[in-house]
Protein backbone atom coordinates (compact mmCIF):
# COMPACT_ATOMS: atom_id res chain seq x y z
CA UNK A 1 0.00 0.00 0.00
CA UNK A 2 1.39 3.40 -0.99
CA UNK A 3 1.29 6.26 1.51
CA UNK A 4 -1.02 8.37 -0.68
CA UNK A 5 -3.66 5.59 -0.52
CA UNK A 6 -4.00 5.71 3.26
CA UNK A 7 -6.51 7.76 5.23
CA UNK A 8 -5.84 11.02 7.04
CA UNK A 9 -6.37 9.27 10.37
CA UNK A 10 -3.92 6.46 9.57
CA UNK A 11 -1.29 8.88 8.26
CA UNK A 12 -1.73 11.19 11.20
CA UNK A 13 -0.88 8.30 13.54
CA UNK A 14 2.05 7.18 11.39
CA UNK A 15 3.48 10.70 11.34
CA UNK A 16 3.06 10.92 15.08
CA UNK A 17 4.88 7.63 15.62
CA UNK A 18 7.50 8.74 13.07
CA UNK A 19 6.75 5.70 10.90
CA UNK A 20 6.82 8.03 7.92
CA UNK A 21 7.69 11.67 7.29
CA UNK A 22 5.59 14.36 5.71
CA UNK A 23 8.24 14.60 3.01
CA UNK A 24 7.78 10.91 2.09
CA UNK A 25 4.03 11.30 2.17
CA UNK A 26 4.07 14.45 0.03
CA UNK A 27 6.39 12.76 -2.48
CA UNK A 28 3.97 9.83 -2.66
CA UNK A 29 1.07 12.22 -3.37
CA UNK A 30 2.99 13.95 -6.17
CA UNK A 31 4.09 10.62 -7.63
CA UNK A 32 0.39 9.80 -7.91
CA UNK A 33 -0.35 13.21 -9.42
CA UNK A 34 2.29 12.61 -12.10
CA UNK A 35 0.64 9.26 -12.92
CA UNK A 36 -3.01 10.23 -13.22
CA UNK A 37 -3.58 13.99 -13.22
CA UNK A 38 -3.28 14.25 -17.01
CA UNK A 39 -6.35 11.97 -17.28
CA UNK A 40 -8.39 13.71 -14.59
CA UNK A 41 -7.52 17.42 -14.55
CA UNK A 42 -8.47 17.90 -10.91
CA UNK A 43 -6.01 20.76 -10.38
CA UNK A 44 -5.75 24.28 -11.75
CA UNK A 45 -2.53 25.03 -9.88
CA UNK A 46 0.16 22.73 -8.48
CA UNK A 47 3.57 23.52 -7.02
CA UNK A 48 5.57 20.47 -6.05
CA UNK A 49 8.59 22.45 -4.89
CA UNK A 50 6.52 24.61 -2.55
CA UNK A 51 4.70 21.55 -1.20
CA UNK A 52 7.92 19.66 -0.55
CA UNK A 53 9.37 22.60 1.33
CA UNK A 54 6.19 22.86 3.45
CA UNK A 55 6.54 19.12 4.14
CA UNK A 56 10.16 19.59 5.27
CA UNK A 57 9.04 22.41 7.53
CA UNK A 58 6.30 20.19 9.00
CA UNK A 59 8.87 17.47 9.68
CA UNK A 60 11.15 20.02 11.32
CA UNK A 61 8.31 21.27 13.53
CA UNK A 62 7.47 17.73 14.57
CA UNK A 63 11.09 17.00 15.39
CA UNK A 64 11.13 20.16 17.52
CA UNK A 65 7.83 19.18 19.15
CA UNK A 66 6.09 22.34 17.88
CA UNK A 67 2.58 22.79 16.43
CA UNK A 68 1.82 19.13 17.14
CA UNK A 69 -1.71 18.38 15.93
CA UNK A 70 -3.40 15.71 13.80
CA UNK A 71 -3.05 17.71 10.55
CA UNK A 72 0.65 18.58 10.84
CA UNK A 73 2.31 17.57 7.57
CA UNK A 74 -0.88 16.28 5.87
CA UNK A 75 -1.15 17.13 2.12
CA UNK A 76 -4.41 18.98 1.49
CA UNK A 77 -6.02 20.31 -1.72
CA UNK A 78 -8.04 23.54 -1.81
CA UNK A 79 -10.83 24.47 -4.20
CA UNK A 80 -9.71 27.45 -6.27
CA UNK A 81 -12.39 29.58 -4.61
CA UNK A 82 -10.32 30.16 -1.45
CA UNK A 83 -8.05 33.20 -1.42
CA UNK A 84 -4.48 32.04 -0.88
CA UNK A 85 -1.81 34.64 -0.21
CA UNK A 86 0.76 34.64 -3.02
CA UNK A 87 -0.91 31.71 -4.82
CA UNK A 88 -3.15 32.33 -7.87
CA UNK A 89 -6.88 32.15 -7.15
CA UNK A 90 -9.06 32.10 -10.26
CA UNK A 91 -12.46 30.68 -9.28
CA UNK A 92 -12.01 28.88 -12.64
CA UNK A 93 -12.79 32.15 -14.43
CA UNK A 94 -10.96 34.07 -17.13
CA UNK A 95 -11.82 37.24 -15.28
CA UNK A 96 -9.52 36.22 -12.38
CA UNK A 97 -6.94 34.35 -14.47
CA UNK A 98 -4.00 36.40 -13.16
CA UNK A 99 -5.32 37.23 -9.69
CA UNK A 100 -2.91 36.62 -6.81
CA UNK A 101 -4.59 37.46 -3.49
CA UNK A 102 -2.69 39.56 -0.95
CA UNK A 103 -4.34 37.66 1.92
CA UNK A 104 -5.50 34.20 3.05
CA UNK A 105 -9.07 33.07 3.62
CA UNK A 106 -9.65 32.28 7.31
CA UNK A 107 -9.98 28.54 6.61
CA UNK A 108 -6.67 28.59 4.72
CA UNK A 109 -5.04 30.40 7.61
CA UNK A 110 -6.43 27.84 10.04
CA UNK A 111 -4.98 24.98 8.00
CA UNK A 112 -1.63 26.76 7.66
CA UNK A 113 -1.52 27.30 11.42
CA UNK A 114 -1.86 23.54 11.77
CA UNK A 115 1.05 23.00 9.39
CA UNK A 116 -0.70 21.24 6.50
CA UNK A 117 1.01 20.88 3.13
CA UNK A 118 -0.89 22.70 0.38
CA UNK A 119 -0.81 20.40 -2.66
CA UNK A 120 -2.64 22.69 -5.06
CA UNK A 121 -5.81 24.54 -6.07
CA UNK A 122 -8.58 22.42 -7.53
CA UNK A 123 -10.85 22.81 -10.54
CA UNK A 124 -14.50 23.85 -10.24
CA UNK A 125 -17.40 25.29 -12.20
CA UNK A 126 -16.69 28.98 -12.84
CA UNK A 127 -17.70 30.95 -9.73
CA UNK A 128 -19.17 27.69 -8.36
CA UNK A 129 -22.08 27.93 -10.82
CA UNK A 130 -22.72 24.42 -12.03
CA UNK A 131 -23.16 20.81 -11.01
CA UNK A 132 -20.60 19.13 -13.26
CA UNK A 133 -17.24 21.02 -13.25
CA UNK A 134 -17.71 21.40 -17.01
CA UNK A 135 -18.32 25.09 -16.29
CA UNK A 136 -14.62 25.69 -15.62
CA UNK A 137 -13.07 28.20 -18.02
CA UNK A 138 -9.99 25.94 -18.01
CA UNK A 139 -11.57 22.65 -19.09
CA UNK A 140 -13.59 19.97 -17.28
CA UNK A 141 -12.49 17.52 -14.58
CA UNK A 142 -13.00 13.82 -15.32
CA UNK A 143 -14.48 11.32 -12.88
CA UNK A 144 -11.72 8.95 -11.65
CA UNK A 145 -14.23 6.06 -11.62
CA UNK A 146 -15.12 6.50 -15.31
CA UNK A 147 -13.20 9.17 -17.16
CA UNK A 148 -15.95 10.14 -19.61
CA UNK A 149 -18.37 10.88 -16.75
CA UNK A 150 -18.90 14.05 -14.69
CA UNK A 151 -17.22 14.25 -11.27
CA UNK A 152 -20.13 16.38 -10.03
CA UNK A 153 -19.83 20.03 -9.19
CA UNK A 154 -19.03 22.62 -8.46
CA UNK A 155 -16.24 21.31 -6.15
CA UNK A 156 -15.49 18.50 -8.64
CA UNK A 157 -11.71 18.94 -8.57
CA UNK A 158 -11.51 18.58 -4.78
CA UNK A 159 -13.59 15.37 -4.83
CA UNK A 160 -11.82 13.85 -7.86
CA UNK A 161 -8.34 14.64 -6.50
CA UNK A 162 -9.22 12.93 -3.21
CA UNK A 163 -10.82 9.85 -4.73
CA UNK A 164 -7.76 9.39 -7.00
CA UNK A 165 -5.37 9.69 -3.99
CA UNK A 166 -3.89 12.94 -5.32
CA UNK A 167 -4.32 14.47 -1.83
CA UNK A 168 -5.20 13.19 1.65
CA UNK A 169 -8.12 15.55 2.29
CA UNK A 170 -9.58 18.60 0.58
CA UNK A 171 -11.82 21.61 1.01
CA UNK A 172 -14.77 22.71 -1.07
CA UNK A 173 -17.73 25.03 -0.83
CA UNK A 174 -21.42 24.19 -1.09
CA UNK A 175 -24.15 26.62 -2.20
CA UNK A 176 -26.74 24.13 -3.49
CA UNK A 177 -24.96 20.79 -3.29
CA UNK A 178 -21.46 21.61 -4.52
CA UNK A 179 -19.73 19.47 -1.87
CA UNK A 180 -22.34 16.73 -1.54
CA UNK A 181 -22.86 16.08 -5.26
CA UNK A 182 -19.19 15.63 -6.22
CA UNK A 183 -18.65 13.51 -3.08
CA UNK A 184 -21.44 11.22 -4.30
CA UNK A 185 -20.13 11.13 -7.89
CA UNK A 186 -16.56 10.33 -6.78
CA UNK A 187 -17.37 8.00 -3.81
CA UNK A 188 -15.85 10.05 -1.01
CA UNK A 189 -17.35 11.72 2.07
CA UNK A 190 -18.14 15.43 2.13
CA UNK A 191 -20.01 17.63 4.57
CA UNK A 192 -21.70 20.98 4.17
CA UNK A 193 -21.80 22.31 7.74
CA UNK A 194 -24.56 24.47 9.21
CA UNK A 195 -24.64 28.00 7.76
CA UNK A 196 -22.38 30.06 10.04
CA UNK A 197 -20.39 27.09 11.40
CA UNK A 198 -17.33 27.85 9.22
CA UNK A 199 -15.99 31.28 8.27
CA UNK A 200 -16.57 32.49 4.72
CA UNK A 201 -13.97 35.26 4.98
CA UNK A 202 -11.74 35.19 1.90
CA UNK A 203 -13.99 32.72 0.09
CA UNK A 204 -15.07 34.14 -3.27
CA UNK A 205 -18.80 34.72 -2.89
CA UNK A 206 -21.50 33.16 -5.08
CA UNK A 207 -24.76 33.41 -3.07
CA UNK A 208 -23.95 34.78 0.36
CA UNK A 209 -27.01 33.51 2.22
CA UNK A 210 -26.38 29.95 1.00
CA UNK A 211 -22.57 29.53 0.62
CA UNK A 212 -20.78 27.41 3.19
CA UNK A 213 -17.27 25.90 3.37
CA UNK A 214 -16.78 22.21 4.09
CA UNK A 215 -14.29 19.35 3.87
CA UNK A 216 -14.00 16.16 1.83
CA UNK A 217 -12.51 13.06 3.46
CA UNK A 218 -11.79 9.47 2.44
CA UNK A 219 -13.71 8.32 5.51
CA UNK A 220 -16.27 9.74 7.93
CA UNK A 221 -13.63 10.17 10.63
CA UNK A 222 -11.23 11.95 8.23
CA UNK A 223 -14.05 14.36 7.36
CA UNK A 224 -14.75 14.95 11.06
CA UNK A 225 -11.07 15.71 11.69
CA UNK A 226 -11.01 18.26 8.87
CA UNK A 227 -14.20 19.98 10.02
CA UNK A 228 -12.75 20.18 13.52
CA UNK A 229 -9.82 22.18 12.13
CA UNK A 230 -11.85 24.75 10.20
CA UNK A 231 -15.03 25.21 12.27
CA UNK A 232 -15.66 28.11 14.63
CA UNK A 233 -16.50 31.77 14.95
CA UNK A 234 -14.49 34.33 12.99
CA UNK A 235 -14.81 38.04 13.78
CA UNK A 236 -13.99 38.71 10.10
CA UNK A 237 -17.22 36.97 8.97
CA UNK A 238 -20.24 38.60 10.57
CA UNK A 239 -22.43 35.63 9.57
CA UNK A 240 -20.26 33.12 11.40
CA UNK A 241 -21.89 32.03 14.64
CA UNK A 242 -20.24 32.48 18.04
CA UNK A 243 -20.91 29.02 19.35
CA UNK A 244 -18.63 26.39 20.80
CA UNK A 245 -17.38 23.68 18.44
CA UNK A 246 -17.96 20.17 19.83
CA UNK A 247 -15.53 17.29 19.36
CA UNK A 248 -16.63 15.69 16.11
CA UNK A 249 -14.47 12.58 16.36
CA UNK A 250 -16.00 11.66 19.70
CA UNK A 251 -19.42 11.67 17.97
CA UNK A 252 -18.19 8.75 15.82
CA UNK A 253 -19.16 6.05 18.29
CA UNK A 254 -20.56 3.45 15.90
CA UNK A 255 -23.68 3.42 18.08
CA UNK A 256 -27.09 4.37 16.67
CA UNK A 257 -29.46 2.47 18.97
CA UNK A 258 -32.67 4.40 19.54
CA UNK A 259 -31.80 7.13 17.04
CA UNK A 260 -34.72 8.07 14.81
CA UNK A 261 -33.94 8.31 11.10
CA UNK A 262 -36.56 9.94 8.87
CA UNK A 263 -37.03 9.07 5.21
CA UNK A 264 -38.79 11.97 3.46
CA UNK A 265 -41.50 10.58 1.21
CA UNK A 266 -40.92 13.32 -1.41
CA UNK A 267 -37.29 12.22 -1.88
CA UNK A 268 -38.21 8.73 -3.06
CA UNK A 269 -40.39 9.50 -6.05
CA UNK A 270 -41.53 7.35 -8.93
CA UNK A 271 -39.39 8.08 -11.96
CA UNK A 272 -36.16 8.43 -10.05
CA UNK A 273 -33.32 6.07 -10.87
CA UNK A 274 -34.13 2.65 -9.40
CA UNK A 275 -30.52 1.82 -8.57
CA UNK A 276 -30.13 5.04 -6.55
CA UNK A 277 -33.41 4.42 -4.79
CA UNK A 278 -32.58 0.86 -3.83
CA UNK A 279 -29.02 1.74 -2.73
CA UNK A 280 -30.34 4.38 -0.31
CA UNK A 281 -33.14 2.09 0.89
CA UNK A 282 -30.57 -0.66 1.51
CA UNK A 283 -28.52 1.83 3.55
CA UNK A 284 -31.61 2.60 5.64
CA UNK A 285 -32.07 -1.13 6.31
CA UNK A 286 -28.43 -1.40 7.34
CA UNK A 287 -28.94 1.38 9.89
CA UNK A 288 -32.10 -0.28 11.13
CA UNK A 289 -30.11 -3.46 11.65
CA UNK A 290 -27.65 -1.44 13.71
CA UNK A 291 -30.49 -0.38 16.01
CA UNK A 292 -31.81 2.86 14.53
CA UNK A 293 -35.52 3.38 14.14
CA UNK A 294 -36.78 4.23 10.63
CA UNK A 295 -39.85 6.32 9.98
CA UNK A 296 -41.40 8.05 7.01
CA UNK A 297 -41.68 11.85 7.18
CA UNK A 298 -42.95 14.49 4.79
CA UNK A 299 -41.35 17.66 3.41
CA UNK A 300 -44.37 18.92 1.46
CA UNK A 301 -42.68 21.92 -0.21
CA UNK A 302 -39.90 19.87 -1.83
CA UNK A 303 -41.24 20.47 -5.34
CA UNK A 304 -40.75 24.24 -4.89
CA UNK A 305 -37.10 24.03 -3.83
CA UNK A 306 -35.49 24.27 -7.27
CA UNK A 307 -37.46 27.35 -8.35
CA UNK A 308 -36.78 29.01 -4.99
CA UNK A 309 -33.08 28.24 -5.16
CA UNK A 310 -32.67 29.35 -8.78
CA UNK A 311 -34.22 32.71 -7.94
CA UNK A 312 -32.29 33.35 -4.72
CA UNK A 313 -28.85 32.13 -5.85
CA UNK A 314 -28.62 34.14 -9.12
CA UNK A 315 -30.09 37.22 -7.41
CA UNK A 316 -27.34 37.20 -4.80
CA UNK A 317 -24.77 36.28 -7.45
CA UNK A 318 -25.69 39.24 -9.65
CA UNK A 319 -24.88 41.51 -6.73
CA UNK A 320 -21.71 39.64 -5.64
CA UNK A 321 -20.29 39.51 -9.16
CA UNK A 322 -20.73 43.25 -9.71
CA UNK A 323 -17.24 43.68 -8.23
CA UNK A 324 -15.54 42.23 -11.33
CA UNK A 325 -15.29 45.44 -13.29
CA UNK A 326 -11.68 45.57 -14.50
CA UNK A 327 -10.72 48.29 -12.03
CA UNK A 328 -9.03 46.84 -8.95
CA UNK A 329 -7.97 43.34 -10.00
CA UNK A 330 -8.46 40.73 -12.66
CA UNK A 331 -8.99 41.08 -16.38
CA UNK A 332 -9.38 44.46 -18.10
CA UNK A 333 -10.49 44.71 -21.72
CA UNK A 334 -10.57 48.20 -23.30
CA UNK A 335 -13.91 49.37 -24.68
CA UNK A 336 -14.53 50.96 -28.04
CA UNK A 337 -14.41 53.92 -27.68
CA UNK A 338 -12.52 53.32 -24.45
CA UNK A 339 -14.63 55.09 -21.86
CA UNK A 340 -15.38 53.59 -18.43
CA UNK A 341 -18.83 52.16 -19.25
CA UNK A 342 -17.55 50.42 -22.38
CA UNK A 343 -14.54 49.06 -20.49
CA UNK A 344 -16.87 47.54 -17.86
CA UNK A 345 -18.96 45.86 -20.53
CA UNK A 346 -16.03 44.62 -22.61
CA UNK A 347 -14.27 43.23 -19.51
CA UNK A 348 -17.31 41.45 -18.06
CA UNK A 349 -18.40 40.08 -21.42
CA UNK A 350 -14.94 38.66 -22.19
CA UNK A 351 -14.29 37.49 -18.63
CA UNK A 352 -17.49 35.56 -17.77
CA UNK A 353 -18.65 32.34 -19.45
CA UNK A 354 -22.17 32.15 -20.94
CA UNK A 355 -23.57 30.27 -17.89
CA UNK A 356 -22.23 32.90 -15.49
CA UNK A 357 -23.61 35.68 -17.71
CA UNK A 358 -26.95 33.86 -17.84
CA UNK A 359 -27.15 33.70 -14.04
CA UNK A 360 -26.13 37.35 -13.67
CA UNK A 361 -28.87 38.36 -16.11
CA UNK A 362 -31.51 36.19 -14.36
CA UNK A 363 -30.48 37.66 -11.00
CA UNK A 364 -30.47 41.23 -12.26
CA UNK A 365 -33.93 40.65 -13.71
CA UNK A 366 -35.41 39.06 -10.56
CA UNK A 367 -34.07 41.94 -8.44
CA UNK A 368 -35.08 44.73 -10.82
CA UNK A 369 -37.79 47.27 -10.11
CA UNK A 370 -41.21 45.79 -10.80
CA UNK A 371 -40.10 42.15 -10.50
CA UNK A 372 -38.55 42.07 -7.02
CA UNK A 373 -41.80 41.19 -5.22
CA UNK A 374 -42.86 38.62 -7.78
CA UNK A 375 -39.57 36.73 -7.76
CA UNK A 376 -37.02 37.46 -5.03
CA UNK A 377 -39.42 38.31 -2.20
CA UNK A 378 -41.74 35.47 -3.19
CA UNK A 379 -38.82 33.03 -3.17
CA UNK A 380 -37.75 34.23 0.28
CA UNK A 381 -41.26 33.60 1.57
CA UNK A 382 -41.30 30.11 0.10
CA UNK A 383 -37.90 29.65 1.73
CA UNK A 384 -39.65 30.14 5.06
CA UNK A 385 -42.12 27.36 4.20
CA UNK A 386 -39.26 25.06 3.21
CA UNK A 387 -37.46 25.78 6.50
CA UNK A 388 -40.67 25.05 8.44
CA UNK A 389 -41.01 21.67 6.68
CA UNK A 390 -37.66 20.68 8.15
CA UNK A 391 -38.52 22.04 11.60
CA UNK A 392 -41.60 19.85 11.62
CA UNK A 393 -39.80 16.78 10.33
CA UNK A 394 -37.12 17.18 13.00
CA UNK A 395 -39.84 17.12 15.67
CA UNK A 396 -40.24 13.45 14.78
CA UNK A 397 -36.71 12.34 13.94
CA UNK A 398 -33.03 13.13 14.64
CA UNK A 399 -31.57 12.72 11.19
CA UNK A 400 -32.97 12.56 7.64
CA UNK A 401 -31.67 10.05 5.12
CA UNK A 402 -32.10 10.81 1.39
CA UNK A 403 -30.40 10.29 -1.96
CA UNK A 404 -27.88 12.96 -3.03
CA UNK A 405 -28.64 12.91 -6.75
CA UNK A 406 -31.64 11.46 -8.59
CA UNK A 407 -29.29 9.46 -10.89
CA UNK A 408 -25.74 8.08 -10.90
CA UNK A 409 -23.17 10.42 -12.55
CA UNK A 410 -23.92 11.04 -16.22
CA UNK A 411 -21.62 11.50 -19.20
CA UNK A 412 -19.71 14.75 -19.72
CA UNK A 413 -21.47 16.96 -22.25
CA UNK A 414 -24.96 15.55 -21.60
CA UNK A 415 -26.60 18.56 -19.93
CA UNK A 416 -24.19 21.39 -20.58
CA UNK A 417 -26.48 22.91 -23.20
CA UNK A 418 -29.66 22.49 -21.22
CA UNK A 419 -29.37 24.58 -18.06
CA UNK A 420 -32.88 23.83 -16.77
CA UNK A 421 -32.23 20.08 -17.05
CA UNK A 422 -28.99 20.51 -15.07
CA UNK A 423 -30.74 22.65 -12.43
CA UNK A 424 -33.34 19.92 -11.88
CA UNK A 425 -30.66 17.41 -10.84
CA UNK A 426 -30.06 19.59 -7.75
CA UNK A 427 -33.51 18.65 -6.39
CA UNK A 428 -32.28 16.71 -3.31
CA UNK A 429 -29.43 19.04 -2.27
CA UNK A 430 -30.63 22.68 -2.50
CA UNK A 431 -33.17 22.43 0.33
CA UNK A 432 -30.38 21.92 2.88
CA UNK A 433 -28.79 25.27 1.91
CA UNK A 434 -32.14 27.08 1.82
CA UNK A 435 -32.81 25.89 5.39
CA UNK A 436 -29.18 26.39 6.54
CA UNK A 437 -28.90 22.77 7.76
CA UNK A 438 -25.81 20.58 7.89
CA UNK A 439 -25.77 17.86 5.22
CA UNK A 440 -23.30 15.09 4.46
CA UNK A 441 -22.67 12.64 1.66
CA UNK A 442 -21.53 9.12 2.49
CA UNK A 443 -20.82 6.58 -0.29
CA UNK A 444 -23.52 3.88 -0.33
CA UNK A 445 -22.94 1.74 -3.38
CA UNK A 446 -22.35 1.49 -7.12
CA UNK A 447 -24.57 1.20 -10.15
CA UNK A 448 -24.38 -1.77 -12.54
CA UNK A 449 -22.07 0.40 -14.65
CA UNK A 450 -19.76 0.70 -11.58
CA UNK A 451 -20.60 4.38 -11.05
CA UNK A 452 -20.67 5.66 -7.46
CA UNK A 453 -23.91 6.32 -5.56
CA UNK A 454 -24.09 8.42 -2.40
CA UNK A 455 -26.58 8.96 0.38
CA UNK A 456 -27.28 12.23 2.16
CA UNK A 457 -27.72 12.74 5.90
CA UNK A 458 -29.34 15.96 7.15
CA UNK A 459 -29.70 17.19 10.73
CA UNK A 460 -30.91 20.20 12.70
CA UNK A 461 -28.70 23.31 12.59
CA UNK A 462 -25.46 22.78 14.56
CA UNK A 463 -26.08 19.04 14.98
CA UNK A 464 -23.23 17.87 12.75
CA UNK A 465 -22.40 15.36 15.51
CA UNK A 466 -25.60 13.41 14.88
CA UNK A 467 -24.69 13.19 11.20
CA UNK A 468 -21.20 11.90 12.00
CA UNK A 469 -22.68 9.42 14.45
CA UNK A 470 -25.01 7.90 11.85
CA UNK A 471 -22.48 8.17 9.01
CA UNK A 472 -19.80 6.36 10.99
CA UNK A 473 -22.13 3.59 12.11
CA UNK A 474 -23.07 3.03 8.46
CA UNK A 475 -19.47 3.14 7.28
CA UNK A 476 -18.52 0.53 9.91
CA UNK A 477 -21.12 -1.82 8.50
CA UNK A 478 -20.03 -1.43 4.85
CA UNK A 479 -16.83 -1.31 2.81
CA UNK A 480 -17.64 1.19 0.04
CA UNK A 481 -15.02 3.59 1.42
CA UNK A 482 -12.30 1.00 0.93
CA UNK A 483 -12.79 0.73 -2.84
CA UNK A 484 -10.46 2.56 -5.20
CA UNK A 485 -11.21 3.82 -8.71
CA UNK A 486 -9.81 1.62 -11.49
CA UNK A 487 -7.27 4.10 -12.84
CA UNK B 1 -43.49 34.95 -23.60
CA UNK B 2 -42.45 36.02 -20.06
CA UNK B 3 -39.55 38.10 -21.31
CA UNK B 4 -38.80 39.88 -24.58
CA UNK B 5 -35.49 40.27 -26.32
CA UNK B 6 -35.65 43.99 -25.63
CA UNK B 7 -35.96 43.39 -21.89
CA UNK B 8 -33.04 40.95 -21.95
CA UNK B 9 -30.91 43.56 -23.70
CA UNK B 10 -31.93 46.18 -21.14
CA UNK B 11 -31.16 43.88 -18.16
CA UNK B 12 -27.82 42.95 -19.75
CA UNK B 13 -27.01 46.65 -19.91
CA UNK B 14 -27.90 47.05 -16.22
CA UNK B 15 -25.54 44.15 -15.45
CA UNK B 16 -22.85 45.73 -17.65
CA UNK B 17 -22.80 42.86 -20.14
CA UNK B 18 -22.85 42.96 -23.94
CA UNK B 19 -24.87 40.51 -26.00
CA UNK B 20 -24.40 39.88 -29.69
CA UNK B 21 -27.69 39.70 -31.64
CA UNK B 22 -27.48 35.86 -31.77
CA UNK B 23 -26.70 35.65 -28.03
CA UNK B 24 -29.58 37.98 -27.20
CA UNK B 25 -31.85 35.65 -29.18
CA UNK B 26 -30.69 32.44 -27.49
CA UNK B 27 -30.50 34.02 -24.01
CA UNK B 28 -34.09 35.23 -24.38
CA UNK B 29 -35.32 31.73 -25.22
CA UNK B 30 -33.42 30.15 -22.29
CA UNK B 31 -34.48 32.82 -19.82
CA UNK B 32 -38.08 32.56 -20.91
CA UNK B 33 -38.01 28.82 -20.23
CA UNK B 34 -36.44 29.41 -16.79
CA UNK B 35 -38.87 32.22 -15.85
CA UNK B 36 -41.78 30.02 -16.86
CA UNK B 37 -40.46 27.39 -14.50
CA UNK B 38 -40.36 30.01 -11.70
CA UNK B 39 -44.14 30.49 -12.18
CA UNK B 40 -44.54 27.35 -10.11
CA UNK B 41 -44.12 29.40 -6.92
CA UNK B 42 -47.39 31.21 -7.72
CA UNK B 43 -49.25 28.02 -6.73
CA UNK B 44 -48.40 28.80 -3.09
CA UNK B 45 -50.30 31.28 -0.97
CA UNK B 46 -47.65 33.24 0.95
CA UNK B 47 -49.77 36.00 2.47
CA UNK B 48 -48.68 36.53 6.09
CA UNK B 49 -45.51 34.47 5.59
CA UNK B 50 -42.35 36.26 6.70
CA UNK B 51 -39.50 36.13 4.19
CA UNK B 52 -36.29 34.29 5.19
CA UNK B 53 -33.22 36.29 4.23
CA UNK B 54 -30.90 34.24 6.39
CA UNK B 55 -31.57 30.69 7.50
CA UNK B 56 -29.88 31.03 10.89
CA UNK B 57 -31.54 33.85 12.87
CA UNK B 58 -28.92 36.48 13.67
CA UNK B 59 -28.96 40.04 14.94
CA UNK B 60 -26.58 42.69 13.64
CA UNK B 61 -22.96 41.87 14.35
CA UNK B 62 -21.09 44.88 15.66
CA UNK B 63 -17.42 45.45 16.35
CA UNK B 64 -15.64 48.29 18.05
CA UNK B 65 -15.05 51.32 15.85
CA UNK B 66 -11.27 51.22 16.16
CA UNK B 67 -8.55 51.71 13.57
CA UNK B 68 -6.92 48.38 12.80
CA UNK B 69 -4.06 47.40 10.52
CA UNK B 70 -5.05 46.94 6.87
CA UNK B 71 -3.34 46.16 3.57
CA UNK B 72 -0.42 48.36 2.53
CA UNK B 73 -1.29 50.53 -0.49
CA UNK B 74 1.25 48.67 -2.58
CA UNK B 75 -0.32 45.30 -1.74
CA UNK B 76 -3.81 46.61 -2.39
CA UNK B 77 -2.68 47.82 -5.80
CA UNK B 78 -0.63 44.75 -6.75
CA UNK B 79 -3.42 43.27 -8.88
CA UNK B 80 -4.56 46.54 -10.46
CA UNK B 81 -4.75 46.42 -14.28
CA UNK B 82 -3.60 50.05 -14.31
CA UNK B 83 -2.42 52.31 -11.48
CA UNK B 84 -0.83 55.71 -11.01
CA UNK B 85 0.44 57.58 -7.97
CA UNK B 86 -1.11 55.18 -5.43
CA UNK B 87 -4.51 55.09 -7.18
CA UNK B 88 -6.43 52.71 -9.42
CA UNK B 89 -6.55 54.24 -12.87
CA UNK B 90 -9.66 53.97 -15.07
CA UNK B 91 -10.43 55.14 -18.60
CA UNK B 92 -12.22 58.46 -19.18
CA UNK B 93 -15.74 58.47 -17.79
CA UNK B 94 -17.37 60.60 -20.50
CA UNK B 95 -16.73 60.53 -24.22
Amino acid sequence: MRLCELTLEQLSKMLERKECSSLELTRSVFERIHEVENKIHAYLWLNEEMALSQAKEADRLRQAGEKLNPLLGIPVALKDIFCTRGIPTTCASKILENFVPPFDATVVLKLKERGVVIVGKTNMDEFAMGSTTEGSAFGPTHNPWALEYIPGGSSGGSAAALSADMCIASLGTDTGGAIRQPAACCSVCGIKPTYGRVSRYGVIAYASSLDQVGPFGKTVRDTAMMLQAIAGFDPLDSTSVPREVPGYLSACTGEVKGLKIGLPREYFVPGMDQQVKSAVQAAAKELEKAGAELLEVSLPHTEYCIATYYIIAPSEASSNLARYDGVRYGLRVPGNPNILLNMYKATRTAGFSPEVRRRIIIGTYTLSAGYYDAYYLKAQKVRTLIRRDFEEAFQKCDVLLTPVLPTPPYKLGTKINDPLEMYLSDIFTVSCNLAGLPGMTVPCGFSQEHLPIGMQLLARPFEEEKIFQVAYAYEQATDWHKRKPPL
Amino acid sequence: MKITRKEVEYVAHLARLQLSPEQAESFTARLDEILNYFEKLKELDTTNIEPTSHSIPMVNAFREDKVRPSLEIEEALQNAPEKEGGFFKVPRIIE
